[in-house]
């Protein structure tokens, strides 16, 4: 019989009932929760009478609404200001732990939960929002779901799900210097496509994946949704369990040693069959920009947009066509022809304190280009934000022309009063580059943190590895 | 939830492959805490003019599909691939429910969405590519054309009595059909999930020292 792929260990650990029809049900460890999606379950619940199943397995926080500027006046968006409030009464009425706007531990719920050590591996995680596969890098099955599972788990700690397919990402060799997981996640989705794995649950390994901090691994695995997959995962190992030892939810003491004995087995057996291998080199891999509308639209920084006539599929040619519109883009242009308005760095993506290290880097020392608007900061999380400010990153970025801000969702989303106006080229960290989702009609590049930071000197994509210090 | 079993409408083509969800249902109306409200802002920033990102009046733009008169009252929607992707917001199923769609038909869906529509009555019917092309010729060359979808039989009946079966997990079919609380169901099986919490406990208990022990 062949191995368990790490999926499979994952899954098989956590089935509680299996219907006649395949459907399993599967037990969920660890629920996390913010605003947005969780108010209608929570008056579910409340319709109904249930009770919550295991309140002791939540975990809340307010990110998406919550203003990154000055938070002494409270949320001034009268609907915003509800949305959290709602959650703060829930958490209350339930008794869910809950980091509220002015908790120092507060930040985007993705970001949150692996920094307190309420990710584990061998968990599985769940959460109303779909870059919840980040969780994955811990070795857990992480996956989002949808309101009215927010609420199934709720009130019973379970989902009902079916088993996905296995796809292996295998990553060879190591990034080169000033090359980051963004740019290697950007490149896996650029080779698959958005769609490229629905149906499956992607691993990621290979030497590129474990040469990688947890901070990378989590960004890799936070857009394994933006290929399709609701969830990617990675093996543990030791960088894994050095992570977790001493933050204020993981296990302590003998129980530590006892739980890392059980960790050091969640990983895909040597002779487990994938249902599909994809295979990356990651030393030859350049910076990666985003030119269109969905994140597979993506180039080396000294690419060239693509021309649509050269596309011989029809859907897919009208989606570069409109894409091109929307972004007011010509085929043959380059990165470094697209002039940017505003750069944003943050987001669950590319918000944590190696991302900032990395963006300081390279903006130590160089201003601000005049022609961009506004270039912001926004750390992911209260915690990660007091850490830039004892190494001192704050300043470098205030003192370049950046702003330097409240921890939050901010610019990914624009859900509060941070985005782009209609028109304006925006060199994003974030994860999605949808028409409108920074704002309307605004045009979003993903890039790494590094590139944002060299965008934002310069004005325009340029390489940023022509900015670093390090070699 | 409103059980399933037949439906005929008309139908409203898509043309766009990878419909993500913040184009269904833009971020700016989702921080509504009730779960109505949300079908006059479907496909908000192609069905209106101009639009700004606040409520309030907007003037519909007569090029998107939705808003032909031909269309109006339509309850099928004919979608390309990846229909649905990006953000797991439930927010877009509810408007598309509120603005009267009972089915999507796609080659394929991101599978939140997916498994978003089977919790609200809406039925996502996944046909090979070239037979929702098909269906794209069709709809486009006759006005008021309509669909006969059968969950029972697991079928689609075309505008000109064509047969199209299609397939489902039984699991969504049955919740369809029978309108089921999830929830109430799960719960049937209190005592497996009670046995299994036993277990876990016992052979990993660290994953039972939650937020709100340390909290205390
Ligand atoms: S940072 Fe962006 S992608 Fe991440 S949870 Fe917030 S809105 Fe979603």
């Amino acid at each position: 019989m062949a191995g368990k792929t790490l999926y499979d260990k994952l899954w098989d650990d956590h089935v509680v009932h299996r219907n006649p029809d395949g459907a399993v049900l599967l037990y969920i460890d660890r629920h996390l929760v913010h605003e947005v999606t969780s108010p209608q379950a929570f008056e579910g619940l409340k319709i109904a009478g249930r009770p919550v199943w295991r309140v002791d397995s939540m975990l809340a926080t307010a990110d998406h609404n919550v203003p990154t500027t000055d938070r002494s006046q409270g949320i001034q968006d009268v609907v915003s200001r509800i949305q959290v409030e709602t959650l703060d009464a829930n958490c209350r009425d339930f008794g869910v732990v809950e980091f509220g706007m002015n908790d120092p531990r507060q930040g985007i719920v993705h970001v949150i939960g692996p920094e307190q050590g309420a990710t584990l591996p061998g968990m599985t995680v769940v959460c109303g929002d779909s870059h919840t596969a980040t969780h994955g890098a811990f070795g857990a099955l992480a996956f989002g779901i949808g309101t009215s599972e927010v609420e199934h788990v709720m009130a019973t700690q379970c989902l009902v799900q079916h088993r996905m397919k296995n796809m292996l990402v295998r990553v060879n060799g190591r990034l080169s210097p000033g090359v980051t997981a963004k740019d290697l996640i950007l490149a896996i989705i650029g080779r698959i496509g958005t769609a490229g794995a629905t149906g499956y649950a992607i691993e990621f390994g290979g030497e590129g994946i474990h040469a990688l901090s947890m901070e990378g691994r989590m960004t890799v695995c936070n857009m394994a949704i933006e290929a399709g997959a609701r969830s990617g995962m990675v093996a543990v190992d030791d960088v894994t369990i050095e992570y977790l030892a001493d933050r204020p939810y993981s296990p302590k003491g003998a129980m530590f040693e006892r739980a890392v004995k059980a960790w050091r087995t969640l990983h895909s057996d040597p002779d487990a069959v994938f249902d599909q291998v994809v295979e990356l080199d990651a030393s030859r891999l350049a910076p990666q920009v985003t030119w269109g509308t969905s994140p597979e639209m993506v180039l080396d920084v000294d690419g060239m947009i693509p021309d649509p006539q050269q596309e011989p599929d029809p859907t897919r040619r009208e989606g570069i066509e409109r894409a091109l519109i929307y972004m007011d883009l010509k085929p043959g242009m380059r990165p470094a022809d697209i002039k940017l308005d505003r750069v944003f760095i943050g987001s669950c993506t590319n918000s944590r304190i190696e991302d900032l290290r990395a963006a300081a880097e390279v903006v130590r020392g160089r201003t601000v280009a005049p022609s961009v608007r506004q270039a912001m900061v926004v750390p992911g999380s209260g915690l990660i934000k007091r850490q830039a400010e004892q190494e001192g990153l704050d300043r470098i970025f205030v003192d370049a022309g950046f702003e330097w801000r409240e921890p939050g969702c901010s610019m990914c989303l624009a859900m509060n009063a941070d985005r782009l106006g209609p028109g304006e080229h925006c060199a994003s960290t974030s994860n999605r580059n949808f028409e409108g989702r920074q704002g309307h009609g605004g045009r979003t590049h993903l890039v790494s943190p590094p590139m944002a930071a060299a965008a934002a000197v310069a004005g325009h994509f340029v390489d940023s590895r022509q900015y670093s210090t390090t070699v | 939830m409103e059980a399933f079993t037949q439906h005929r409408g008309r139908v409203v083509p898509l043309d766009r492959a990878n419909v993500d969800t913040d184009a269904i249902i833009p971020k700016q109306f989702l921080k509504s805490v009730k779960r109505t409200g949300f079908g006059e802002s479907l496909f908000h920033a192609w069905r209106y003019l101009s639009p700004s990102e606040e409520h309030g009046e907007h003037r519909l733009n007569p090029d998107f599909v939705l808003n032909h008169p031909h269309h109006q009252g339509a309850s099928i929607l004919l979608a390309r691939q990846n229909f649905g992707c990006g953000s797991s917001r439930e927010h877009a199923v509810w408007a598309l429910g509120e603005a009267g769609f009972r089915v999507v038909i796609a080659p394929s869906y991101s599978e939140i969405f997916f498994s978003n529509c089977f919790k609200n009555g809406l039925l996502p019917i996944v046909l090979d590519e070239n037979m929702v092309d098909q269906l794209f010729q069709q709809v486009e060359a006759l006005r008021g054309y309509e669909l006969m979808v059968d969950l029972e039989a697991r079928q689609i009946e075309t505008h000109h009595g064509q047969r199209i079966p299609f397939e489902i997990n039984e699991f969504h079919r049955t919740c369809l059909l029978e309108g089921l609380d999830e929830i109430g169901l799960t719960l049937q099986h209190r005592d497996e999930i009670e046995a299994y919490e036993a277990r876990r406990q016992e052979q990993a208990p660290w994953l039972f020292h939650g937020p709100a022990e340390a909290a205390e």
